[in-house]
């Protein structure tokens, strides 16, 4: 009979069920813990597979000589106009004296990237002495020959299918054995500009683009961030005003990226005329979208500082001023670090807003200063993409393990920040 | 509570004030306060009347709160309350929890001010001078009367920071020696010196409960306030830390005015001279200790001090 059940045989009547539901929500929790994992891991094992190999660069030996009638014809150096191409064509032909006819030789100097003759113009104007000198060189590869070395391209296909031709794959196998091509580190992936050529392009200008707009976001972001938390949180007068800010802070954190960057183009180029294509304007559009997160974040850590602090330091007469900088602040910095480390992490990311303001352009030098034309790190991994050059996929998944790098180094520097300053009580 | 019922109230509180001011020499307060208590009615009808038994009046008083009233929002908290405070004494405000005893206290050093919706009317003056006068700073008031809370609250700071804050902030010592005596006669005062004396920069967070409250009040001191308001401060300590609260208390005194509000009708009993007994917002009773607690006037007095209620 019901009635005559005791707790003890009614509790021990459930349990099993209890026991069973526990279980399945433990299996549950694990399973999506599991595929979050592996998405993760699936992800980060394909971007390094296809991002590790724009890390290393093919480069060919060719021995050229520095010739006096071809750099300094009229006696003097003529670095605009004098054919250092031709230097090294000289080389390759000589390297290979039996290739013949136009079209041939043309197959051949495709095997050797533009860079060679830069490189080799850098290299009389840094020093004029090699003047008439015989060199030995390593320069880089061209993207195909680089793909093929790589593996990336098939040569038992058919001719006509490859970008190689038989010719120039029998070349490239000669230099091969020859010890005159080598795989070495791509230091213009981390020097150079963005280029045309896939061997010659490197993201130190959206880098640099990059630590410009963070600089200028961060300057502008976080004061302007903080202060109005300050302000909002310990003084605003509670009323429908300030109900009507919250709401609009509120709602500015989830408005889309791009519609920051049609106001930055707007208010900063159009009408402040800020020039395009700047870090400058790019960082001010950033500090809008920042701005939001920074506030959130920044009134929730105010918010977390116990009250009992806040009305010890009242109660011994501090003004409303001393308490928010002598112990509401102090307690409160590394949740509003943290706020700004999210604010600052979705701000390098962000692309959209950039191309509104013409960061999207192609841009081949380093931007030295904050209103110098630049690129930034999404903005590039988004041109690359779009590049039909096969080198270039691998060059994409470079600068995404580049994006995620600065991104994991931020985020560090902000967590030993954090446990820097976070006090105990 | 109708409003004619109140202007009772203070018919009877003004009748009392000329009685006071006619009778001045006519020997102790205390007797002008049986003079005005009415025989003992039943408590619904006296709450009604919201008329003060025993005696509000003091001595050489200190703090005067005449017909003070707060409101929260809508909420009435504090109906038409007169007390007077003298210094050198310690007077202990007790009543069931949500009488109004501790939102009293806070009006005593305006920290009802940073709760929006509190508004006090009435008067209440600190040594003739009234704290919530247009041209009186809080933070100057709060200098002058320190307060100590429930929960210890010391700051995430050293030991000796937290002693130094008000004198910091207030720019009480020319420098770092006078600073550093403060700290220690703070804090010898308040019983702490000979366990702390080693580690001053230690966090003041690290330290025990009873250690925690005596810092506080070694904070409190440091300001060297005349009014010390203490809102159940061993509420959170065990008996141990509580005697030597107590102990501490009945020290001060000696050059403090000391208004606390407590639970524990023995500690009522123990550390004050006076005590106020508050009942739905009403100041009922208020009479020497000894009186309070072998002959209370009121019925709701009594009714709470023997267990009825609360």
């Amino acid at each position: 009979m019901q009635a005559s059940k005791t707790t003890r045989e009614k509790v021990e009547a459930g349990l099993r069920r209890r026991r069973r539901r526990e279980i399945v929500f433990q299996l549950s929790g694990m399973l999506a813990t599991t595929v979050g994992v592996m998405f993760l891991g699936v992800f980060f094992v394909d971007l390094f597979a296809k991002g590790s190999t724009a890390f290393m660069q093919t480069y060919i030996r060719i021995d050229v000589e520095f010739a006096e009638d071809v750099i300094a014809p009229d006696g003097e150096i003529d670095l605009a106009y004098a054919d250092f191409d031709g230097l090294v064509r000289t080389a390759l032909r000589n390297e290979f004296p039996a290739v013949s006819g136009r079209s041939e030789r043309r197959e051949l100097y495709r095997l050797v990237s533009i860079g060679a003759g830069y490189q080799m113009r850098d290299m009389i104007e840094a020093k004029p002495a090699l003047l008439g000198s015989k060199e030995t060189l390593w320069v880089p590869a061209s993207s195909t020959v680089d793909m093929y070395v790589k593996g990336n391209i098939d040569a038992s296909i058919d001719e006509a299918l490859r970008p190689l031709s038989d010719a120039q794959v029998g070349w490239i196998e000669s230099l091969r054995e020859s010890g005159r091509l080598e795989s070495r580190i791509n230091s213009a992936l981390f020097s150079n500009g963005d280029s045309r050529e896939p061997e010659l392009a490197g993201i130190r200008g959206a880098l640099m683009g990059s630590v410009y707009m963070l600089i200028v976001t961060i300057l502008l972001a976080f004061p302007i961030g903080v202060a109005a938390a300050i302000y909002l949180e310990e003084f605003a007068p509670r009323n429908r005003w300030s109900d009507l800010i919250e709401v609009n802070i509120n709602n500015l954190a989830a408005v889309p990226s791009i519609v920051f960057g049609l106001l930055g183009l707007a208010i900063f180029i159009n009408w402040m005329s800020i020039p395009r294509s700047a870090p400058l304007v790019g960082g001010l559009v950033l500090s809008l979208l920042t701005l939001p997160v920074i506030i959130i974040a920044s009134r929730a850590a105010i918010k977390a500082v116990p009250p009992s602090i806040r009305e010890a330091a009242l109660a011994l007469g501090a003004s409303r001023m001393q308490v928010v900088f002598h112990h509401i602040m102090p307690l409160a910095l590394p949740g509003m670090l943290t706020g700004a480390i999210i604010g600052m992490s979705r701000a390098l990311g962000e692309s959209a807003p950039l191309l509104m303001i013409g960061m999207v352009a192609f841009i081949v030098d380093v931007p030295s200063g904050f209103s110098d034309p630049a690129t930034a790190l999404p903005v590039q991994i988004y041109l690359w993409a779009d590049s039909p050059e096969r080198a270039f996929a691998e060059r994409t998944s470079a600068a995404i393990i580049v994006l995620l790098a600065f991104l994991l180094v931020m985020n560090l520097t902000a967590v030993i920040m954090r446990k820097r300053m976070e006090r105990k009580w | 509570m109708t409003i004619v019922q109140m202007m009772e109230a203070k018919v009877t509180d003004r009748q009392a004030q000329s009685s006071r001011a006619g009778s001045s020499d006519e020997g102790p307060a205390i007797d002008k306060g049986v003079k005005r208590t009415p025989a003992l009615p039943a408590s619904g009808q006296f709450v009604e009347t919201g008329m003060t038994v025993g005696d509000v009046r003091c001595q050489d008083p200190y703090v005067i709160a005449e017909n003070v009233d707060v409101f929260y929002g809508a909420n009435h908290a504090i109906k038409n309350v007169t007390l007077e405070i003298s210094k050198q004494e310690v007077i202990a405000l007790i009543g069931p929890s949500g009488c109004g005893k501790s939102t009293f206290l806070r009006c005593l050093n305006r920290m009802n001010d940073s709760i929006e919706s509190a508004r006090v009317s009435g008067s209440i003056t600190l040594g003739g001078q009234d704290i919530y006068g247009k041209d009186l700073d809080p933070v100057a008031l709060r200098a002058r009367v320190g307060m100590v809370f429930q929960k210890p609250n010391p700051f995430p700071k050293s030991i000796y920071d937290n002693v130094a804050y008000g004198p910091r902030i207030h720019g009480l010592a020319a420098d770092r020696a006078e600073l550093d005596d403060i700290v220690h006669s703070s804090l010898e005062r308040a019983g702490l010196l000979n366990e702390v004396k080693d580690r001053l920069d230690e966090p003041g967070t690290g330290l025990s409960g009873g250690q925690q409250q005596r810092l506080c009040i070694a904070r409190t001191i440091a300001v060297n306030p005349e009014v010390i308001l203490m809102d159940e401060p061993c509420s959170a300590l065990d008996p141990i830390a509580t005697a030597r609260i107590e102990d501490l208390m009945d020290e001060l005194s000696q050059d403090y005015a000391i208004v606390i509000v407590t639970h524990s009708m023995q500690q009522a009993a123990r550390v004050s001279k006076r005590v106020a007994y508050f009942h739905l917002g009403l100041l009922i009773e208020v009479d020497e200790t000894d009186r309070i607690f072998t002959n209370p006037q009121h019925k709701l007095t009594e009714d709470y001090i023997t267990g009825r209620i609360g």
